[in-house]
């Protein structure tokens, strides 16, 4: 059980509702397979640094999430069969990373703050 | 008319001594550079949106090459623009 942390950039066109039901069906998806979600975090729409199938914003949703290691093939394919989705990237998580989420979520101070203004 | 090499000072020009550069990772003991985390990411990008060279974000590799990492990722995921101007 590998931790992994997943972003998907949706297509601004979808309502409140299917970005929910969308969230839903992949959060369904990884339990199904003997996954846990640890945390959803959606964003929500953003503008795109540069457009993205001629699109400038997007609804951006990140999901940490843990998983078996030979889940995330599986999921690409889910991904990459839905139109919705503009892009999406998995990141393994290593023990530091998944530290630096978990104080994040929490609210204790990363050390990113002091190293902000070096 | 004086020239330039008798003009005496009265105090000495103290030569401008570089800031002593030091990597920001090791000292303050961050492990994980997060790629959703832009601020952060545009102190080593340039105006550009071009990747600092290390010997001016005063980096050690190993961290560098972290940064370079989560750049890469941002610039993927359209956090970070790959070519702009007036970034910052």
């Amino acid at each position: 059980m590998n931790n992994y942390e997943l972003m998907v950039i949706f297509t601004p066109v979808l309502s409140e509702e299917e970005f929910k039901a969308a969230q839903k069906k992949y959060t369904d998806f990884i339990g199904l397979a003997g996954g846990g979600v640890t945390h959803s975090n959606p964003w929500g729409l953003k503008s795109l640094a540069y457009p993205v199938q001629k699109k400038t914003t997007g609804i951006y949703w990140v999901l940490e999430y843990s998983a078996p290691s030979d889940f995330n093939e599986k999921f690409k394919i889910q991904m990459l069969r839905d139109e919705q989705i503009l892009r999406h990237m998995i990141t393994a998580l290593d023990k530091h990373a998944v530290e630096y989420n978990r104080r994040k979520r929490s609210g204790i101070p990363t050390g990113n703050q002091k190293a902000v203004e070096a | 008319m004086a020239k330039a090499n008798e003009i005496k000072y009265l105090t000495a020009i103290k030569a401008e001594k570089p800031k002593k550069k030091f990597c920001r990772f090791k000292k303050y003991g961050i492990r994980y550079i997060d790629y959703k985390d832009i601020e952060f990411l545009k102190k080593f990008v340039n105006e550009q949106g071009k990747i600092l060279p290390r010997r001016l974000s005063g980096n050690s590799l190993k961290y560098q090459r972290k940064v370079s990492d989560a750049v890469k990722k941002a610039r993927q995921m359209a956090l970070l623009p790959y070519v702009t101007d007036l970034l910052k």
